[in-house]
């Protein structure tokens, strides 16, 4: 018997694409943000929030992915923007390839700003990266506070928390601070986000966000070409 | 709920080496999967025997070690093991620590029957 050492990532040629995806972002100047919850925490609705709010003629496009039905796309297509809608067919998260295709086969707009809304789930996504700029997590009031606890990886690796649906505060018994103390003992310094898509709470911090991002990303196109 | 298409990928690539080496039969893979992965190791072995048993690779064993999650204390430059979600460096008490590993999902290593390394016929494909 022999022993062959192969040191190998399993999902190798998952992260291969991703680099490319990554690369070819940095190059052309977009910010891709990758968005991952629970099902219903509310990903579309925040979405649909950040696309009215965007200035006219803004250059943004949107990727969401469901396991079945167009409806999430029919729902962001109203806001004038380009979108697209990848069914996974069964398939509990998108994966690189799935977005390499996806921009191959559709040629929006140029657009400087890519969401990527993933499949519902806190498990799955967290293992495949997408080539995005940054993952974002949502999680909403109506769930538990113990969630980065129970589902560690999605929150060590995505930069920023959304806490969402926070005009339900006074109606569930969620400990606001114990869940963002649970997310920064999991990964510390993590950036958090309280909104109300309903009264629009947070909104404005959770664009100030992504336009901080946009501003750092010539940084990150000079640490990748280097 | 993702694992069987991890288990997929884990033959894949442990197929791919073990064509490499004319000959030799594939016996082991030695995966490491780290607490922070977001993949169940129950659930990806019950994927693995499914897929082996399938693609008829049988006796196929797999191997996994699990990895905790590791911390680096950048103050007193000590690296530890987390237990209980508690990052706080063990040795100096600071709340500041780095991540370090934990996160790993990588096949380490391949046992293979009738190969010898360097061997002819274990030229790269």
């Amino acid at each position: 018997m022999s022993q062959v050492p192969l040191e190998r990532k399993v999902l190798s040629e998952n992260d291969r694409i991703a680099a490319g995806l990554r690369s070819r972002f940095a190059a052309q100047g977009v910010l891709c943000l990758n968005l991952i919850s629970s099902p219903g925490s509310g990903k579309t609705t925040l979405l649909e929030r950040t696309l009215e709010a965007l200035p006219a003629g803004a250059r943004v496009a949107v990727l969401t992915g469901d396991i079945q039905t167009e409806n999430d796309a029919d729902r962001l297509r109203r806001f004038g923007y380009p979108v697209r809608q990848i069914t996974t067919g069964g398939t509990c998260h998108l994966d690189a390839r799935m977005i390499e295709r996806a921009l191959a086969e559709w040629r929006p707009e140029p657009f400087d700003l890519l969401f990527i809304e993933n499949v519902g789930n806190l498990v799955c996504p967290a293992s495949y990266d997408l080539g995005e700029t940054a993952k974002v997590v949502v999680l909403s009031v109506t769930e538990g506070e113990d969630k980065p606890l129970k589902y560690p990886a999605i929150f060590l690796k995505s930069q920023l928390l959304v806490l969402s649906k926070i005009d339900l505060l006074p109606y569930v018994p969620f400990d606001i601070s114990a869940a963002e103390d649970n997310a920064r003992r999991i990964h510390p310094g993590m950036g958090v986000v309280r909104l109300s898509c309903l009264t629009g709470a947070g909104l404005n911090t959770w664009l100030e966000w992504i336009e901080e991002r946009r501003r750092a990303l010539p940084a990150v196109r000079a640490e990748l070409v280097t | 709920m993702h694992e069987l298409g991890i288990a997929t990928a884990v033959l894949q690539e442990a197929r791919q080496e073990a064509q490499r080496h004319a000959g030799a039969r594939l016996r082991k893979i030695r995966l490491r999967v780290g607490e922070l992965s977001g993949v169940n190791a129950e659930a990806l072995r019950f994927g693995f025997e499914v897929l082996a048993r399938e693609s008829e690779m049988e006796p196929l064993e797999l191997e996994i070690e699990n990895c905790p999650r590791r911390q680096r204390c950048p103050a007193c430059e000590l690296t530890f093991t987390v237990a209980n979600y508690d990052l706080t460096c063990p040795g100096c008490g600071s709340a500041q620590t780095e991540f370090v590993s934990g996160d790993e999902l990588e096949v380490a290593s391949l046992e293979m029957e009738d190969y010898e390394p360097g061997a002819a016929g274990a030229q790269g494909s």
